[in-house]
Parts: structure tokens; sequence; C-alpha cells
């Protein structure tokens, strides 16, 4: 069938498929009962966990919580890995200074910096974003000093040429031409972002999807473990295609 | 305008790893003037371009432009590299006026210019395509019109037309010509091309390797009405001969 062969070839139709096809067999094995209903719930269960959070404004209020936070701690991340990344990239001497500096603490799990981050600034909000600060503005630095070594050197030395000077080729040609490296950049480590965001709530929060994750655990709520897992997933992937659409409009020209 | 390149040297690196690519090259390029600087590969003849275009500096000798010592890259040279240089995100006409935006001309003033260059190059109806829509020789084109875009006094072509396949080359060697003609621009066009060198210029150096310094200057007077015929004439082809034949002697022999 011809329609069916250009229905398979729509990007997203086996995708969703390979998702459906987990989803049943995960009904199949819950309804046959061959399974402890407290390790494995079934969907519906983790589907009415969902509705009751929802229903009590609990699910809203503990996304908005982690979004908040990661918002705020990716922000600041990506905002100074910005110029401090441009800086390293055009510059030796401040690169060979710094990416010693930058590789050694970017191989130390963020997470190990918890206990340290509690010490000094307790449990407030603070700790948690400073985590999410610190377990990717090094990634973002590193990375956007690499897009800006690759800057085509015929492209700068063509400004140059045309009598360009520092700030304006850094405005008008290194930044549009690494523009795309950059989102994808962000794209990638605003992962690790929403992982860190959960490994801090599990320590110590009173809100937030990882919170309530590690109280369903104490109370052996397993379908509303998988339910904030669930949940977690989807805020990323929607992010994640946040960056992707934003891509394709910013920067059609690389594509 | 009066461009003196004086007994210019340059050499890479420091201490045991130095490498001397330049010796004591010397040579003028006046207003109107279209010479050619012709060597193999790797004798140094895109450092010569960098040097004057301000990319480099010289390890020994001067680069004068009207008696003022040149130092810094500046739009009084314009630079045409062989490797694709348009900027990918901009269209055709961004990229012709990207040069006089980095000047702060008058929008009206950058609008008909573009305008005018694209037309000039022969590529009115490119003007909003992106680069890479556009051919090789295209994008060379709009390359051209950047570079005279932003009114230099000289344009330095560093292969232009390096990476274009055997007719494409052709049309644009006339089509180089003819724009020399037509806007009496002063060009200084590096070649590892006999016949483009003797086709286009005035007046042709040759450049031979290792370390890079001028070994022979040609004038070159011609009948160019017709590039098509000057190709397969007589003097023109006994020249051309008598330069490679020059140019082979330079080659380090192959066999030991
Ligand atoms: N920045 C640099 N550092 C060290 N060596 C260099 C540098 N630039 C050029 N060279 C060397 O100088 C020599 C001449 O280079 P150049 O690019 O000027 O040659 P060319 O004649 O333009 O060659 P081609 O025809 O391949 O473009 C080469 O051996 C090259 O390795
Ligand atoms: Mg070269």
């Amino acid at each position: 069938m011809p329609s069916l062969q250009r229905l398979l070839r729509h990007p997203w139709v086996l995708g969703i498929l390979g998702i459906l096809a987990v989803l049943l067999l995960w009904w199949i094995t819950t309804a046959s009962g061959s399974v402890n209903k407290l390790f494995l719930p079934s969907p519906q269960a983790v589907w009415q966990a969902g509705q009751r959070q929802w229903g009590s404004g609990l699910l809203l209020k503990d996304a908005l919580a982690s979004i908040q936070r990661v918002f705020i701690g990716f922000a600041m991340s990506a905002g100074l890995a910005l110029p401090v990344g441009i800086t390293m990239g055009t510059s030796p001497v401040i690169c060979r200074l710094l990416e010693p500096l930058m590789g050694l603490i970017r191989y130390m799990p963020a997470p190990a910096f918890i206990p340290l981050l509690i010490i000094y600034f307790g449990l407030d909000e603070l700790p948690k974003v400073l985590l999410i600060f610190i377990g990717t503005f090094f990634f973002n630095t590193l990375m956007i000093m690499d897009a800006v070594k690759f800057v085509p050197r015929e492209l700068v030395e063509t400004a140059r040429t045309l009598g360009g000077r520092t700030l304006p080729i850094l405005l008008k040609v290194v930044a549009p031409f690494i523009a795309p490296q950059v989102l994808d950049t962000y794209r990638i480590n605003m992962a690790s972002a929403w992982n860190l965001v959960i490994v801090a709530e599990l320590v110590a929060a009173t809100e937030g999807l990882g919170k309530r994750i590690s109280l369903a655990q104490r109370f052996l709520r397993t379908d509303e473990i998988f339910m904030g897992l669930i949940v977690i997933g989807l805020i990323g992937l929607l992010i994640d295609l946040g960056f992707r659409a934003l891509m394709r409009r910013a920067c059609a020209w690389a594509n | 305008m009066h461009l003196q390149i004086a007994d210019v040297s340059k050499s890479f690196g420091y201490g045991a790893r130095t490498k001397e690519v330049l010796r004591q090259v010397s040579f003028a390029v006046n207003s109107g003037e279209f010479v050619a600087l012709v060597g193999s590969s790797g004798s140094g003849k895109s450092t010569v371009l960098r040097l004057i275009a301000g990319l480099e500096r010289p390890s020994a000798g001067s680069i004068r432009m009207d008696g003022r010592p040149l130092s810094a890259p500046g739009s009084d040279r314009g630079m045409v590299f062989q490797k694709y240089s348009l900027y990918p995100w901009l269209t055709a006409a961004q990229n012709v006026a990207f040069g006089m935006e980095l000047q702060g001309r008058p929008r009206a003033e950058i609008r008909e210019r573009t305008g005018y260059f694209l037309e000039v190059v022969g590529l009115a109806d490119a003007a909003r395509r992106l680069p890479r829509e556009l051919s090789g020789g295209m994008q060379q084109r709009v390359a051209i019109a950047r570079a005279l875009a932003a009114e230099p006094q000289v344009l330095l072509l560093d292969e232009p037309f390096g990476a274009l396949d055997i007719q494409i080359r052709e049309s644009m060697q006339e089509f180089l010509h003819n724009l020399w003609r037509r806007t009496g621009l002063t060009a200084l066009l590096i070649t590892h091309d006999l016949e483009e060198a003797l086709l286009l210029a005035g007046t042709v150096h040759i450049l031979a390797p290792a370390p890079g310094r001028i070994v022979r200057s040609v004038t070159v007077d011609l009948d160019r009405s017709s590039l098509a015929h000057l190709r397969v004439s007589r003097p023109f082809l006994d020249l051309r001969e008598e330069l490679a034949q020059c140019l082979r002697g330079l080659e380090p022999a192959l066999v030991a």
C-alpha cells in the first residue's frame, strides 16, 4: 500500500510506533498479573496517579518549581558561558590559561558538589541553582570555545580586509557563524541541567518533581514514581523540541 | 595610487624551525594596472598577498601605499580569497553590502551601491539567494562585488578561480578582464596558471619557490580585444611556452 509507505516515511511515525509498542508491552505485562503491582504498576494506575496530583494542583506546583530552578541555573550558565567561551576561542593566551582548569573541573561530577553546596548555602534555592550552574557551565563554555575555533579563517580575514574591527567582527561574523552550534550546545547541556535538578531535589527540597519521587519512595507509591519519571521525560523532550524549532527558524542557512 | 613592495622577506617560526618563505621580493602596482604573480604551489604567493593585505607582517622590507607604510588590514585593499569566503547566513545582496555596513555608510547609499555592483557582476537576479544556492563561479563573482563595493584602491585576488572547472574558469577570466576594462580597477592577481596571468595582466612576475623570490618580470603587450583569439595567437603561445620553460626549470628535480 503506497499510502502506508508514505505514512511510515514521515519522520515521527516510527518513533511514535516505538513508544506505543513499549506502552502496549507494559500494559500486557501488568494485565497478565505476572508481576507484582507494587514493582510495576499498570499504565492506568500511573495515569490515575497523574490525575490525582494534577487535580490537587501538586503536579503543576512541582513541575513549576523544578522548571524554575533549571531555567535560572541554566540561564546563568548559558549567559556567562557565551562571553567566556568566545573569549577563550579568540584569545590563545586566555585559552591556554583557562582550558586546563575547566577541563579538570568538567570531569568532577556535579552531584559530588551537593554536600559542599549544602554546607555553604543551606537548603534553599541557591544551592540547587548553583548545582545546575556548576554542572553545565564548563561544558557550555568549552563547547562554545570549540565552535569559535572552527570559524573559517577566511570569513574573519575578509571582514578585516573590508575594514572590520574586533568588536564588529565578533558581532557580525563570529556570533552568527557559531549561533547554530551554540543553540545545539545549549540543547545538549539542557539535558544535564534537567538531570541535576532532580538529583538536587532528591537530596533536599520541599517541592519539585524530584522531591515528589523521593516522597513516593518512602510510601512505596511506585505509581507516583512512574508518573514523576514520565513527566520529567516529557518536559525534557518538550524543551529539546523547542531548541530544535528555534534552531530551524533562526539558523535556516545551516540546515 | 602607487603600491610599492620593497625588498620584502618573510619567515615563519623561530629558532631551528624557522622557515624562509619569501626573500627580497620587490615590485610595484600603479593605478589602473593589472599585475599578476605566477608561481608553483607553496612558492609563497598567498603570503605575498597576505602581507599586502596587512594580514601578516613582513620580517624585513617595506610595503607602502603612496609612500605611507602599511601595517594593518584596511578597506583600501580589497581581498578575494581562493576558497569561498561568502558569509553563508547572508544573501548575495547582504554579502555585497557587508563591507559597506562595516564602513558605516548611509543606508540609501548601501542599497544603491549593492544593486549597482550586483549588476556589474551580472547577478542582479540572484540578489536574494543564499551562497549555498549559488554556483562556485557565481559565489566568486559575489565575493568580487563585495570587495569592489567597499571601494578599495587595489583589488587583491588570491587564485580566485582556482577551485572552478575549466569552462567556468575561462568565462570568469573574460568576466574579470571586461570588469577591469570597464571600471578601471587596479588589480593584483595571484595564480599558478600562466595562461590566466598572461591573458589578464599587463605585467607578470614569476615567483621561484623555496624561498619565494621574483626571478623574472615580463610586460605583456598583446592585443586583448578578444581573449578567445588571444589564447591561440602565435605571440601569446610563444610567450607562454617561454615562461613555462622558465617555470619548469625552477621545479626541484623529482628524481635525485
Ligand atoms: N602562518 C604560517 N606559518 C608557517 N608556515 C607558513 C604559514 N603560512 C604559510 N606558510 C608556509 O609558507 C609557504 C608558502 O605558503 P603560501 O600559502 O604563501 O604558498 P602559495 O604559493 O600560496 O601556495 P598555494 O599555491 O598552494 O596556495 C608554505 O610552505 C607554507 O607552509
Ligand atoms: Mg595560496
